[in-house]
């Protein structure tokens, strides 16, 4: 399935982004093959409503899934109402560490 | 009698906590004792009004602060997303098969309404606060104060600015919030001085130069009051110097002034001597602004 994570960095090695709207990076992943496309955030930076922004963008690009360290009360209404289910990373260290516990359905769900 | 042109002057810190109600109050208690002018008292600090305490005004009208929110209707929305695409600050966004407003980042401006190629927005009015008139003896006091839990301050202040248009004065002061975001630009937007309000310390010092720089970038002449001086901060007279930032006045670091303001007396109140400093600050402002 096709997933999004938040990153600091755009790569698979990257360190994660505990924030939603305003991380750094969104990895669009692709959870069997690994295969990814990597977003900066067109958001990170904006004055207010960086949440929504995200969500929207994360939205358009219609993924599975979503998968962040937290979720703001303005970016859960708008993915709730995209029919995006959301997932928090809890204590995965690592990109490859929150593909595995979502493959094996380990994850919090939000 | 001589009339002057109209002046506005806002005081502004930075830091909160300087002592902008203490001087604005007392600044406007200082230029009312001259019955020449009419002075007018903005408070500006919607998010936490308090100058009434100093001044204690009786209101005696009373307005509604509302802003105009979108509301979409489904069956007519197309969900094409020019109105994400114009609003400037996130209010409204396009999910899939539906549009959401989120009323609290709306400023009420009507772009996504104009742009909306299918009319499918109509804008409902929704309260953010209110604004109060009345007079303090002879001074004309208004200010806002901003409902609980709304995040917008701006638009209650640029209301406040316009509602009190129709009430013509020689001085106007304004005491601005604290801090250099919107609230503070709006405040001091319009203004002929902006008179900055700081503590002898690195953090009043810290937040004095961005609300200085601030006032630069808006292009208005500015002067400083120093509050609780005890002369020990030379970081503070070095900064001054070298901006060519001309100090008005020292108010002393002494236990008594801040006994009298906790107990809402004013510093004219407390040390009567200010009363003629503070008619001095306004007649250099006036020969600064000519």
């Amino acid at each position: 399935m096709k997933l999004f994570l938040t990153t600091t960095g755009p790569d698979l090695h990257s360190e994660l982004d505990p924030r939603f709207g305003r991380c750094a990076y969104l990895l669009l992943i692709d959870s069997e093959t690994l295969e990814f496309q990597s977003f900066p955030n067109p958001s990170s930076s904006v004055s207010g409503g960086a949440g929504i922004k995200t969500a929207q963008f994360v939205a358009d690009l219609k993924p599975d899934t979503v998968i962040s360290g937290d979720f703001g009360p303005n970016a859960a209404s708008a993915l709730r109402s995209a029919n995006i289910p959301m997932y928090l990373y809890g204590d995965c260290k690592t990109v490859e560490d929150v593909v595995r516990r979502l493959n094996s359905n380990s994850l919090k769900r939000f | 009698m001589m009339h002057q042109t109209p002046l506005k002057i806002a005081v502004a810190s930075g830091k909160g906590g300087t002592g902008k109600t203490t001087v604005a109050t007392s600044l406007a208690l200082s230029l009312a004792k001259n019955l020449t002018e009419t002075v007018m008292f903005l408070d500006c600090d919607v998010e936490a009004p308090n100058a009434h305490l100093f001044l204690k005004p009786e209101f005696s009208d009373q307005k509604q602060v509302e802003v105009l929110i979108p509301r979409v209707n489904e069956t007519l929305c197309t969900h094409c997303g020019k109105c994400t695409e114009v609003c400037q600050f996130q209010a409204i966004a396009v999910l899939g098969q539906r549009t959401l407003v989120f009323p609290q980042l709306c400023h009420g401006c009507g772009s996504c309404t104009m742009i909306c190629p299918t009319n499918a927005i109509q804008e409902n009015p929704k309260s953010i606060g209110i604004l109060q008139k009345g007079k303090a003896e002879q001074i004309e006091f208004a200010r806002g104060v901003m409902d609980i839990g709304e995040p917008m301050a701006v638009p209650i202040i640029r209301q406040l600015k316009k509602w009190v248009k129709s009430t013509p004065s020689q001085i106007t002061i304004v005491d601005s919030p604290p801090g250099t975001a919107c609230p503070v630009v709006e405040s001091m937007r319009g203004s002929d001085f902006i008179l900055l309000v700081t503590e002898p310390t690195p953090f009043g010092l810290h937040d004095l130069r961005l609300a200085h720089q601030v006032a630069k970038e808006l292009n208005i002449p500015t002067g400083l009051i120093i509050n609780r001086d005890n002369g020990e901060f030379k970081e503070l007279d070095n900064y001054c110097k070298a901006e060519n930032l001309p100090v008005f006045l020292r108010i002393p670091f002494q236990r008594t002034i801040a006994e009298g303001i906790a107990n809402g007396h004013t510093l004219v109140d407390i040390l009567p001597e200010t009363i003629l400093s503070f008619q001095e600050i306004c007649q250099t402002i006036r020969n600064i602004v000519k």
